[in-house]
């Protein structure tokens, strides 16, 4: 049983070939020209709108708290907040409301807080129907060892990018018989070559030097077969950038020995689960990750990975840090390098500092107290 | 010895029931060290006459054949009674004999030490993982990994004890693909109900007799709702049969932060095929490397033991710079499966004794020694404790 949405007819395939060759080809020379790392677009000049997804818990007083810092460092940007809880379209089926989608469909950036994974409301996982509404193929997630925040592993410096759509979280199971129950992975063409492509894309313009495909290939020698074949193929258009292929095991060993030696990585949904959470234990954990998703037609949501905390929300106990560093990685990639260095350094001198912290970084401030700490840094930077 | 023969006397089939050895004895279950895994399950081959046993071994890629060379000759040096049938398998052709053959040995002996064999991923599908094909063909069910921190070794976090157990022959790693579609692959990963539950069995009773509190079950099955949904249910099954072990379950990529960051907290953990991968190879970097960690895989009649990591070790092969401790502690739990306690307690003990005494460190755990000079150093360690040795005589 086949999703036939994957099944392209080949008379396109030509097409979407002469479309993406000529789509690299122009990214190639583009990337060539640029001195400084920056996406195609730039924001510089005017405000620029991004819709903000507070979500739940602890999820407004962070994004109140990221509002306040922005507005601190004058980030050119316009916030619309915007609610994604689902809600039955007209044909039953669940969808985000329409508010929020012609908001993202429109500025194409968005900042989300955790959302509350329901249980017995009936409708699918929030994260999921954004993923799906904007094909959020890519998630990227760079793990960057914060000074001042002590874990075992030092001088951690890597970016894990995750295909997002497919492979092993295809969600299609079967019983077979009563015990026996299959599941499916799926790797397609396209999908590998999509997420292949953004991978050395980031690469180039985020000025890293290797890109390393992780699978395992000799146990799942058809389909990581093709999803390694496809990063040989797009390798061959990045020359400037060193590729190597690694056994998923081998990568985790090596991970938790001596992290330095990885740089970016790609790799199918599954090892990419695993491996970026590995990722972010190594730099202590997911209240201090950022994350970004981007998707098809130039969608980019940007969120803190970790949950709601529902114990410590409207308290002001929370933590803001991986809310803020998403949001950096938001300006980074839209463009904005000086005002995300400008807070991003804010943020990570105020750590180091531990005069105000925030209790799960081992302080007893508060949120405001962090936020503000913050904010002074970054006017003080001015 | 009328019991014993009286015991003869009942048909094999019930003699594992009734936890006696093939040779109709009551098969011992000692406890001993925390090193050694004293399996209830798989009853050992008798010893041949003259007391010596004979083992399958396959030397694999890489630096499977200087290690394994390295134990035959430990082996010779101690006077262990074990004799090697030595079956290589090429991997670099394309017909299925060598590893076959290697099979039908294991199948003699019921006993085998092997190296890694090497497979080539860029190979058609039809070529099939040897490694895999020898698991499935033999339905070596178990893999157990006992990683424990040493404490010569250096490493970030110390004092780490935790025994992963693998369901080694289904899960994903099934090999069963198919392109139903030009560009779109389908992998299948199948979970029984019979697999999981020998698994979450084994760990039980594993956990029970080593004395451990807690089993935690790795997976993922909030998205894998019925695949690892199947396995979560059957340990919550065996479970309920052993109420003075807790049982708890973690997802798995939140089991591989907490690792990083608190090992500390995981006694036994037991999941399907790739997470143990993943989680095997997470817990062996913690512990100090491939190098250091046994491993062994357990079926109800075979019993194969090799590297934990099963790593081939390609760029490192004859170069007299592999750590050889993996590989010899692993030919301590082959003895000790084999009932020859002594002689894995005298050989494990000198392993051990250079490792966290004498400190005599490979390259990859940060010293300069290189294989030879390890081997030399246990031989030492064994003539200065223990029996006489070929030397002596």
């Amino acid at each position: 049983m086949i999703c036939l949405k994957r099944s392209a007819p080949s008379r396109h395939l030509w097409k979407e070939g002469l479309i993406s060759s000529i789509c690299t080809l122009v990214s190639r020379v583009v990337g060539a020209m640029k001195s400084q790392a920056s996406h195609p677009r730039t924001f510089s000049r005017g405000l620029q709108t991004v819709t903000l997804i507070p979500g739940d818990g602890i999820g407004p007083e962070i994004s109140t708290a990221v509002m306040k810092i922005f507005e601190a460092a004058k980030a050119p940007i316009q916030w619309e907040e915007r609610n994604v809880t689902a809600i039955k379209g007209p044909g039953g089926k669940w969808m985000i409301p329409t508010e929020a989608k012609d908001s993202m469909d429109k500025s194409k950036i968005g900042l989300k807080g955790p959302l509350k994974t329901p249980i017995a409301a009936g409708h699918p996982s929030m994260n999921l129907l954004l993923r799906k509404t904007f094909d959020l193929y890519a998630n990227v997630r760079p793990c960057v060892s914060i000074e001042g925040y002590k874990t075992p592993y030092t001088d951690v410096d890597l970016v894990t990018i995750r295909e997002n759509t497919e492979g092993e979280y295809s969600g299609i199971e079967h019983v077979i018989v009563d015990g026996v129950v299959q599941s499916i992975k799926l790797i397609t063409e396209e999908a590998s070559q999509r997420i292949a492509e953004y991978a050395f894309e980031y690469a180039r313009n985020n000025q890293r030097a290797s890109v390393t495909a992780v699978h395992k290939a000799n146990i799942m020698r058809m389909s990581d077969g093709l999803f390694l074949r496809k990063c040989r193929e797009v390798a061959e258009n990045f020359k400037d950038i060193k590729f190597t292929e690694m056994y998923l095991d081998t990568v985790c060993l090596n991970m938790v020995q001596d992290p330095t030696q990885f740089d970016v990585l790609v790799m199918p949904n599954l090892y990419g689960d695993i491996l970026s959470d590995l990722c972010a234990g190594l730099i202590g954990g997911l209240g201090v990750t950022p994350s970004g998703n981007i998707g098809a037609n130039g969608v980019a949501i940007f969120e803190s990975v970790h949950g709601t905390a529902p114990d410590i929300a409207g308290k002001d106990l929370a933590n803001p840090t991986a809310l803020l560093l998403s949001a950096v990685m938001m300006l980074r990639h839209m463009g904005l390098h000086g005002q995300a260095k400008k807070i991003e350094t804010a943020c990570f001198d105020t750590i180091r500092d531990k005069k105000v912290l925030t209790k799960d970084l081992g302080g007893n401030s508060k949120c405001s107290e962090f936020t503000g700490e913050i904010c002074r840094r970054v006017q003080d930077m001015e | 010895m009328a019991a014993s023969s009286a015991a003869l006397s009942l048909p094999k089939v019930f003699r594992p029931v009734l936890g006696l050895g093939r040779s109709g004895n009551p098969a011992k279950v000692t406890g001993g060290s925390m090193l050694h895994a004293t399996v209830i399950l798989v009853t050992p081959p008798p010893a041949k006459y003259g007391g010596r046993h004979t083992v399958t071994l396959i030397p694999g890629d890489g630096i499977g054949p200087e290690l394994l060379n390295h134990v035959r000759e430990l082996f010779r040096f101690s006077c262990v009674p074990v004799d090697f049938e030595v079956v290589n398998v090429n991997s670099s052709v394309a017909t299925e004999d060598d590893i076959h053959n290697a099979i039908t040995a294991i199948r003699r002996n019921g006993v085998a030490l092997k190296g890694n064999i090497e497979t080539n991923h860029n190979m058609p599908p039809s070529h099939k993982s040897r490694n895999n094909l020898l698991r499935t063909s033999l339905d070596l069910f178990a893999n157990m990994m006992h990683c424990q921190s040493l404490p010569g070794v250096q490493t970030r976090h110390k004092n780490i004890d935790i025994i992963i157990i693998r369901e080694n022959t289904e899960g994903e790693y099934s090999s069963l693909e198919h392109e139903s579609v030009s560009g779109v692959v389908e992998s299948l990963k199948i979970i029984t109900r019979y697999n999981s539950l020998r698994i979450a069995d084994y760990a039980f009773r594993l956990a029970r007799e080593k004395g451990r509190r807690r089993v935690t079950a790795v997976h993922k099955a909030n998205i894998m709702k019925l695949a690892d949904g199947l396995f979560l249910q059957c340990c919550k099954e065996v479970a309920s049969g052993y109420p003075d072990i807790q049982f708890d379950s973690m997802i798995v990529d939140n089991t591989t932060m907490q690792l990083v960051s608190k090992p500390h907290q995981f006694d036994v953990m037991v999941m399907p095929n790739l997470y143990g991968n993943v989680v095997s190879n997470v817990c062996a970097g913690l512990v100090g490397g491939p190098g250091l960690v046994p491993g062994a895989n357990y079926g109800t009649n075979y019993a194969v033991f090799e590297t934990a990591t099963r790593n081939t070790g390609k760029s490192i092969a004859d170069k007299n710079i592999a750590n050889p401790t993996a590989m010899l502690l692993a030919s301590c739990l082959m003895l000790d499966h084999l009932r020859l306690h002594d002689y894995a307690n005298m050989i494990r003990g000198a392993v051990l004794t250079t490792m966290n005494e004498t400190r005599l460190h490979t390259a990859d755990i940060g010293g300069q020694g290189t294989t030879s000079e390890v081997v030399q150093s246990v031989m030492k360690n064994i003539q200065s404790g223990g029996p006489l040795t070929t030397e002596q005589i």
